[in-house]
């Protein structure tokens, strides 16, 4: 067998021949050819991902393990990861979506934590062509589908509509767990002489090298690669969810890991590398769904809702009891041995025989050649936008029924966002909150991204997508306590795009490391792209943050009849890649916002005690579509009217339109104006109006809204 | 109060129910799994949770229908014990004939999950009667299944004999289509049966149990049972 027919490069194959002394027999080649993709390996990021900071005062787990974990006080934690199923969902849309969430639940189920909450970020395509609604709707369907059956609330996310995305969408799946940090498992703590246990579904053909499959381009037409897409099953994994909880209150349980990309293969090997000892499987003993199947098969098959969990041999009997308990399969396929090989053993004869540290750790990193794309020298970056007052309504209007502004309800209605009682503040909202029921705290979560920034301007780009996550957080009060990313990219293997992702990756992590945020947890998505299509860089980022009590939260779209609206940081935000520039010039053109620590770190400080201070009764982020998206969702959320009254020299799209940097607009209660303005002085203030109990936006000079015409271009 | 909470596999609201019922009316809550043929002794009320019993995959609530605990159930109702099915428990507790009528996917064919109205009919039940008769409760629905049907000749028979007790509505009580969420027969969102002791709902109370959660409302439902309970009422 070929070494480029399970898609390893010619260096790749002749390293494993150097640590083996041997040429690999089939079913080695198979399972390197797998476990040294690019999904399984990160053999093309691992040298990008070196540039991400992961200490921090409150980490208790960074990445490597399957999901980072922060300290949350009292003796609890949080485990969170963000994950993509992007190949999956572009060919099989529900269940591509559906085993997304169903993966990423059990990698926070394999630390021992309880999946508390989920949020999902969604790229699609923008013109409503039927292969792009039908996309949206599997993909919907699917998260809410599997979601909602095993009973872990979808309590937020983010959704771009952008046409890069037309048949490469882009599913990332982010699950938050809660755990005692007493008992954390890890996969490094397995014993030789222990036994190796598989527990949940049977094992099928189905998915099988579904890992190479993710790091290929997709073909064209996209029904031939099927088979490579799993089927999920809900109803299993919340069984399995409560038996491997079940298994951990009766401490069962010495290691244990999901299986997830490469199936028994890397969750067995990676526990053996990282525990310092080998692994034996017993093929044969591995219930299977489907007749005549071969060991490799066996071995990388990607069937969902399986665990492999290690325990004590004498404990057998009671793991297999509970198992039945939860009408689960349960076999002790393999064991734990000290002489550091990975091996698979059918009917008595070894088939695979690997050092175990190879499997998982062996491949060597790709450094692809890189080259600063021509396009960025061509972008036109001094282009001045009028805004002629007879456009300003129409533009106003389009902006707000643009997909990427517009209401996002029939989405999240279709996922249960209320279930396990802890959502305080649901989906719709720029932060969303949960209640932790162990120590009475309450999580903030967030999850941004900023493609067309990247596009114009990686470096800033990347900077701007952690701070669209950022910003929201700080406003609220919550205090950032770590972060995950799901880095979507296309092909590496073009010298532009892997310049591009490798500045996105520099202004990330940058970014994180100036505004002292770890990133402990994360995953990597390469090769979005179809025939004659690529994705833009999309970077996502998801934050998780603490709020010590709701009493020093401050909502967003809380408006009061009264207050006074003040617009803080920058009067004039950036028009390059913003929606009115996309919308105007139906491209994307100029010079967005560059990064300036400084003035993001002032902006945390004072927003931090702006909600400490209780001054406000409102506070929203100026993000997609500027100022008036901004105070126009303010509005119809708080269903109150605002008159706005800016000077002429206000009146110009960098203002109104202008996305990006520190800026923010706050209703701050009459009475309080003068701590408030205390706060913010020397950062930019303006006062730009009043809300009012007549339900009219006006823009003074410029035009007026009825909140029932805002309100009915908003939704759906 | 002493309940106990059924636990089927794929049941996902078992904790809810049970934390809401311990810290609301400080009640005594164990769960009960699927497979047992008894009740603990003295117990003041079951409750049937939401979520996806048997991975609703045959027909929501048909296999758990058929669970050993079931039986003991049904003994238990026709006894007057109080018992309560949430969602997917409301399901249950049809298929298992406990309750008339069945639940069918939502009109839009999509799960919805949202804030919803409902207009208490009747306040002389043990689950209502701490209401107001028209009182407006505010709390969640959360389900795919949850259009109520039955012919229209059961309708009017169960509407004869007073058995709907939650109808969905708008905010301020009135009733119309625009307030049915799932396209529920005479806006339908909660029934009893005959006896007075078997209520069937839509809406989750539990997770309207606590301010902080957006309603307290479904709270007025334990409190209802609780001090039911407390006046030795029978059904």
């Amino acid at each position: 067998m070929n070494y480029k027919a399970v898609g390893l490069r010619e260096e790749e194959y002749q390293a494993i021949k150097e640590l083996l002394g041997r040429e690999p027999n089939e079913s080695e080649l198979r399972i390197l050819g797998v476990m040294w993709s690019e999904h399984c390996s990160y053999k093309s990021t691992r040298p990008l991902l070196k540039m991400f900071n992961s200490e921090g005062k409150y980490v208790i787990q960074g990445p490597g393990e399957n999901a980072g974990i922060v300290d949350i006080g009292d003796g609890w934690a949080a485990a969170f990861k963000v994950e993509s199923h992007n190949h999956p969902s572009a060919v099989e849309p529900y269940q591509g979506a559906a085993t997304g969430v169903g993966g990423i639940i059990r990698d926070i189920l394999a630390v021992g934590a309880w999946p508390t909450a989920c949020l999902d970020g969604l790229f699609f395509g923008k013109t409503p062509r039927n292969s792009t609604l039908s996309l949206m709707d599997g993909i919907v369907s699917g998260i809410g589908g599997y979601g909602n059956a095993v009973g872990v609330p979808t309590v937020g996310g983010k959704t771009f509509f952008d046409d890069s995305y037309e048949g490469n969408p882009l599913v990332n799946a982010m699950c938050v767990g809660i755990v005692s940090q007493e008992k954390i498992i890890t996969s490094k703590t397995a014993k030789a002489g222990q036994l190796a246990v598989l527990i949940g579904s049977r094992t099928g053909r189905d998915g099988i090298a579904g890992a190479a499959f993710a790091s290929a381009e997709l073909a064209e037409d996209t029904k031939s690669s099927k088979p490579q897409v799993q089927i999920g099953d809900p109803f299993v994994e919340k069984l399995l969810i409560e038996c491997c909880h079940e298994l951990l209150r009766e401490k069962l349980i010495a290691s244990m890991q999901d299986m997830g990309a490469a199936g028994i293969t890397s969750s067995a090997s990676e526990i053996a590398a990282k525990s310092g000892t080998g692994i034996y499987i017993y093929a044969d003993k591995v219930p299977t769904r489907d007749e005549n199947m071969t060991p490799w098969e066996i071995a990388l098959s990607e069937s969902q809702e399986r665990m492999l969990v290690i325990i004590e041999p004498e404990n057998y009997e009671r793991v297999e009891k509970c198992a039945q308990k939860w009408l689960l399969e349960c076999a002790p396929i393999g064991e734990v041995t000290d002489d550091g090989r990975f091996k698979i053993i059918n009917n008595g004869k070894t088939v695979v025989d690997l050092p175990a540290e190879m499997v998982g750790g062996g491949c060597p990193e790709i450094h692809w050649p890189s080259q600063k794309p021509a396009y960025l020298e061509s972008i036109e970056t001094e282009r001045a936008y009028t805004l002629p007052q007879d456009a300003f309504r129409d533009i106003c209007l389009s902006i707000i029924s643009d997909p990427n502004v517009k209401d996002k309800s029939w989405i999240y209605e279709q996922y249960d966002h209320t279930v396990q009682i802890n959502t305080v503040v649901g989906p719709g909202n720029p932060v969303s909150v949960i209640r932790v029921k162990e120590n009475n705290k309450f999580l903030a979560l967030t999850m941004d991204c900023a493609p067309w920034s990247c596009w114009l301007d990686p470096y800033n780009g990347g900077a701007e997508s952690f701070l669209k996550a950022a910003r929201p957080l700080w406003a609220c009060g919550a205090e950032i306590l770590g972060m995950t990313d799901c880095l979507n990219y296309p092909s590496p293997e073009s010298p532009e795009n892997y310049w591009i992702l490798t500045e996105t990756v520099r202004g990330l992590a940058q970014t994180a490391k100036d505004m002292d945020c770890p990133v402990v947890s994360g995953n990597v998505s390469l090769y979005n792209e179809s025939p004659g299509k690529k994705i833009l860089p999309s970077p996502l980022v998801g934050l998780v943050g603490l709020l010590e009590t709701m009493e020093e939260f401050l909502p967003s779209g809380e408006l009061e009849e009264g207050d006074v609206l003040f617009l803080v940081g920058p009067k004039k935000g950036f028009l390059a890649g913003s929606l009115f520039q996309r919308l105007l010039d139906k491209s994307i053109q100029g010079k967005p916002a560059q990064y300036t620590p400084t003035a993001e770190i002032s902006f945390k400080e004072r927003a931090l005690r702006t909600a400490k201070d209780k001054c406000c009764s409102s506070v929203r982020v100026i993000g997609s579509g500027g100022l008036v998206t901004a105070i126009a969702k303010e509005c119809v959320f708080a269903q109150k009217g605002a008159s706005i009254n800016l000077k002429s020299e206000h009146l110009v799209p960098e203002v109104l339109f202008g996305e990006g940097g520190p800026r923010a607009i706050y209703s701050v209660k009459p009475d309080k104006i003068a701590i408030f303005e205390h706060i913010w002085q020397d950062f930019g203030l303006l006062k730009i109006g009043t809300v009012q109990k007549e339900k009219t936006l006006e823009f003074l000079g410029l035009s007026s809204f009825s909140l029932l015409e805002i309100t009915s271009c908003w939704r759906r | 109060m002493k309940a106990c909470v059924v636990v089927f596999p794929g049941s996902n609201c078992d904790r809810d129910v049970i934390h809401s019922l311990s810290t609301r009316v400080k009640a005594n809550v164990s769960a009960l799994w699927y497979e047992e043929h008894k009740l603990p002794q003295d117990t003041d009320l079951v409750v049937l949770p939401g979520g996806f019993s048997y991975g609703d995959y045959l027909r929501c609530g048909a296999m758990a229908a058929t669970a050993p605990i079931l039986n003991a159930i049904k003994g238990y109702a026709e006894g007057g014990g109080l018992v309560l099915g949430i969602c997917n428990g409301f399901q249950i507790l049809t298929e298992a004939r406990l309750l008339p009528g069945a639940l069918l996917a939502n009109k839009n064919l999509k799960f919805i999950c949202r804030q919803c109205a409902v207009r208490a009919e009747r306040t002389d039940t043990p689950f209502t009667s701490n209401l107001q008769t028209g009182q407006v409760l505010k709390m969640p629905i959360a389900h795919h299944e949850g259009l109520y049907f039955l012919p229209p000749n059961d309708l009017k028979q169960i509407l004869a004999n007073k058995q709907v007790v939650f109808r969905y509505c708008n905010n301020d009580g009135t009733i119309d289509d625009k307030s049915n969420p799932n396209g529920s027969v005479d806006n339908i969102a909660g029934v009893i049966n005959k006896g007075g002791n078997v209520l069937g709902l839509m809406p989750h109370p539990e997770r309207a149990s606590e301010k902080i959660l957006g309603s307290e409302d479904g709270g007025l439902i334990w409190d209802s049972i609780a001090s039911w309970l407390k006046k030795g009422g029978r059904c």
